[in-house]
């Protein structure tokens, strides 16, 4: 169905090609997996399938890409929107009319359907997603995981064979993910899509996936069991299953859960050692805080405390009002009632100079701490602000991302880099409360494996770090307390085990592994072992 | 009966019906400046509102212009109190510092003495423009821009996509730039330079418009049949020029600007020009509607309503009945029967319009 052939990308002013020699091909009605380092091409080569490289990103392609027999040379975008359904990373971006409705309808009245078919094709596919019930709402009324189904949906009607997607459950919580991939598979398993999809949350797909990507240099394809016994990095379910020594290796839950009875016999009554967070002084505290956006209630009546040396994880649904807390730390918003106090401060009446003494955030959209024209200004611009040593930013850059291109503009920088730039900038003032919102969003398992020693290193150095995520592994690898918000209220707060191990969408997938045993992480089991043996 | 025939059953109205309904009534408060027969217009236009309305974020755009109808207000007053000289009135309400000015400027005066007149008079000209931005506003709340651009001809989709996609940015501008001001106090900086707050807005809503393009690109957006381009040329160019004539006839006939006749033919002209070119345009393009709104007899209800509220009083503005005018500032306003008949009738909406369809889980089972 997909054929690439010696395929080599080059963007226009670029001294290295973001693709060098692909070929690969993926035949009908299978579910390929795009995996590789953040920055590596993923993007590229997703966009290449139905030809907006290079027509619409300019760049030269060298090779042939190959698409339901047609060659993306000869065919426009626009001329292969019948064969390549493609979904970006924002679903929000893509959007091109304000009602659910409408959205889905939009590729078919271009390619000329005729009204009747269009009316069932719709019909279906509302049934199919499972959007009936929000056919008519505006586009901004949708939850995360509904916008989603809905771009999904608008590519389908008009019947690809091929649905292109990039990171479609990066941005969402475990729920909504849930809720997509099940519709995918619907796809894949009913109608016979063959689906071309980049993840990085391979934990959360790489079960349903009939063939692997990989991007790292070079290109490789394979079937995912063979790939994830030598990939150097994999989701905790195979990492657990390598180190058990598991063969066939398990991809998902399931299978390793029926594998694991030996390993939780082997592991007997060792239990892993308590997260002992440091506990210092108390750094910050909400009192009773309610905001409102207008009549919508965001948070009512919140009341928390954070000390020194915490890690503090916040979860809970898209919209549950994680990213207004966070805000309302650093005073970004104003409380309708209800106190802040943060290291000492009101922040809403401290002048900036002094704030990011005391709190550092970064933001949901990391783009909007960044203003330089290179990421070299960006770094020496952050030293200056935070009064700090020169050359400690981009020595953090380069702890969290190796090798980016001082001279690049960071609208330029993949996702993923780009947050590494905005973590960076932030943590180069080191502030004694640090406030991060989604900084998984984009990142591959090694950005993250250095990002949580980071926080590691700084909460040992009695800082306070607040997360607000959706990555259930991140959260079970760093976080002391876990915090979880819904409808803007405090539903549980406590130790990182006691929370999310029993919760079913919170639990991470050691812990429904080997449950009833209280192991969140592989590095925890593999500590156990050792005493063990 | 048609099922789209009945006033009952709810559907969503034309939203060409009711941007001419409103189009009606701001044609018929521009032919008065008698403040009881804008009132009542703007009342008229508010309760349709309160009754068709749905609950889109667009529909709270009618208060959003009566409170920009407001500020014309204000800005006029102000204006007119500064600047006011005795030529309107002799009644004082109070006196200004006056700002002496020099020689050159000897027939312009900035304070001193304000007239009730002067106040008045600016009151009623706001007024009016006020109440014409509220019944643009109720078209607003009642149908957004989107879906009467949708409705728009074939040949004019292109440039219908574009407007569309401009109504969207502007308030997403306004969001980033919000956003952005907040992130800047991450940074540890006060000030803003043109920098820090304009270029990443301006870079944001670029990069959102090329994602957007690509998204549209992709999803078959601007898919054409084969025309000739000497033809294509032509049906723009008299496109173009059709929508020339329209909007000078249109101009004139409200402001007697040119004589009627001559009005009335470039409009003509122009209509005919603009069908036809579309016509031809029409071969073009491939695409085919989704769900098209109907066009029957409630619309064509709507529409009269407004009509006749706008005929009534262009034609008792040309035959001169009196209270559309004021004799003068400081009167008590009359109140003219037969225009508060024509606008009244522009309520007919409130009932001939079908009724919004409940959303679904609003519905008991």
């Amino acid at each position: 169905m997909i054929e690439f052939n010696r395929v080599t990308v080059t963007y226009d002013g670029a001294a290295e090609p973001a693709l060098r020699d692909v070929s690969f091909t993926v035949p009908e009605g299978e579910l390929a997996l795009v995996v590789g380092r953040t920055g590596s091409g993923k993007s590229t080569l997703l966009r290449a399938i139905n030809g907006l490289v290079p027509h619409f990103t300019g760049g030269t392609l060298a090779g042939r890409v190959l698409v339901n027999g047609r060659d993306t040379k000869d065919y426009r975008p626009r001329d292969l929107a019948d064969v390549v359904g493609i979904v970006g990373q924002d679903p929000m971006a893509g959007f091109v009319t304000d009602t659910v409705e409408d959205e889905l309808a939009y590729s078919m009245e271009s390619l000329g359907v005729p009204p009747d078919v269009m009316r069932r094709r719709v019909e279906e596919t509302l049934d199919l997603l499972g959007l009936a019930d929000v056919r008519d709402r505006p586009l901004t009324a949708l939850s995360g995981g509904q916008r989603q189904r809905t771009a999904i949906g608008a590519a389908l009607t008009s019947h690809p064979a091929v649905l292109v997607l990039d990171e479609p459950t990066s941005a969402l919580d475990p729920q909504a993910a849930e809720e997509v991939l099940a519709a995918l598979q619907r796809l894949v398993h009913d109608l016979g899509v063959t689906v071309v999809m980049a993840e990085h949350r391979l934990e959360r797909v790489i079960q349903y996936a009939d063939r692997v990507i990989e991007i790292s240099g070079a290109v490789s394809t394979g079937l995912p069991a063979d790939l994830m016994v030598t990939a150097p990095v994999a989701p905790p379910v195979v990492e657990l299953g390598r180190l058990a020594g598991w063969s066939p290796l398990p991809l998902s839950v399931r299978d390793a859960r029926r594998a694991a009875g030996v390993l939780r016999e082997r592991l007997g009554d060792h239990r892993p050692a308590p997260r002992v967070a440091v506990i210092g002084e108390e750094l910050a505290r909400c009192n009773d805080l309610v905001v409102s956006y207008g009549s919508v209630p965001a948070l009512r009546g919140v009341s928390v405390a954070l000390r020194a040396g915490e890690v503090v994880a916040l979860m809970g649904r898209n919209g549950a009002g994680k990213s207004t807390l966070l805000n309302a730390l650093v005073g970004l918003v104003q409380p309708r009632s209800g106190s802040v106090v943060a290291a000492g401060i009101d922040p809403r009446r401290t002048k900036p100079k002094q704030l990011i003494k005391a709190v550092g955030l970064v933001p949901q959209e990391p783009a909007d701490l960044l203003y330089a024209p290179t990421v070299a200004e960006e770094c020496a611009g952050a030293d200056s602000d935070f009064h700090v040593t020169p050359g400690r930013c981009r020595a953090l850059l380069e702890r969290l991302a190796p090798d980016i291109d001082d001279e690049m503009h960071p609208r330029d920088l993949s996702e993923g880099q780009r947050l590494c730039l905005a973590l960076a900038v932030v943590l180069c003032g080191a502030p004694p409360l640090l406030l991060l919102d989604e900084p998984t969003r984009g990142l591959d398992y090694g950005a993250k494996r250095r990002l949580v020693e980071i926080l590691r290193e700084l909460a040992a150095d009695g800082h306070a770090v607040v997360l607000s995520t959706h990555d259930v592994e991140m959260v079970a690898e760093v976080a002391t307390r876990v915090l979880v918000l819904a409808d803007g209220e405090l539903v549980s707060d406590g130790d990182t085990a006691t929370v999310i191990a029993g919760s079913p969408a919170f639990a991470p997938q050691v812990a429904k592994i080997l449950a009833p045993l209280p192991f969140l992480t592989v590095g925890e089991v593999a500590t156990a072992l050792e005493r063990a043996s | 009966m048609r099922a789209v025939h009945h006033l009952t059953l709810p559907r969503a109205l034309h939203p060409g019906a009711w941007w001419l309904w409103a189009l009606g009534l701001a044609v018929a408060a521009s032919r008065t400046r008698n403040p009881v027969l804008l009132v009542l217009i703007l009342a008229v236009a508010g309760f349709v509102v309160a009754a068709r309305r749905s609950d889109a974020p667009w529909a709270n755009s009618y208060l959003a212009f009566l409170k920009l109808g407001l500020v014309v207000i204000g800005v006029r007053i102000v204006l007119q109190a500064l600047l006011s000289t005795r030529s309107q009135g002799n009644t004082l309400l109070f006196t200004l510092p006056q700002i002496p000015l020099p020689d050159w400027a000897s027939g312009v005066k900035l304070g001193g003495e304000v007239s009730a007149e002067a106040v008045v008079t600016a009151l009623y000209d706001g007024g009016q423009l006020a109440v014409m931005l509220c019944c643009i506003g109720a078209a607003n709340a009642l149908a957004s821009p989107r879906r009467l651009l949708k409705s728009l001809p074939g040949a004019l989709y292109e440039m219908g996509v574009a407007c569309v996609v401009a109504l969207t940015f502007a308030p997403q501008l306004v969001t980033d730039a919000r956003r952005i001001r907040g992130a800047r106090r991450l940074r540890g900086r006060t000030r803003g330079s043109f920098r820090t707050t304009a270029m990443p807005v301006l870079e944001g809503a670029l990069d959102r418009s090329v994602e957007l393009a690509a998204a549209m690109d992709s999803r078959g957006y601007g898919r054409t049949a084969h025309v000739p381009r000497r033809q294509r040329r032509i049906t723009g160019a008299s496109v173009l020029l059709g929508l020339l004539g329209i909007m000078l006839g249109v101009y004139s006939l409200l402001t007697d600007a040119m004589a009627f006749p001559v009005a009335a033919g470039a409009l003509a002209f122009g209509v005919l020009l603009a069908t036809g070119a579309m016509a031809v345009g029409r071969q073009r393009v491939t695409r085919t509607r989704y769900r098209p709104d109907p066009w029957a007899l409630p619309e064509w209800l709507v529409i009269g309503s407004g009509a006749v509220a706008a005929a009534t009083l262009i034609v008792a503005a040309a035959r001169g009945v009196e209270g559309l005018v004021l004799p003068g500032p400081l009167v008590v306003p009359p109140v003219p029967l037969l225009p508060v008949l024509g606008i009244l009738i522009g309520l007919a909406p409130a009932v001939a319009a079908p009724p919004l369809i409940r959303r679904r889980e609003l519905v008991p089972a």
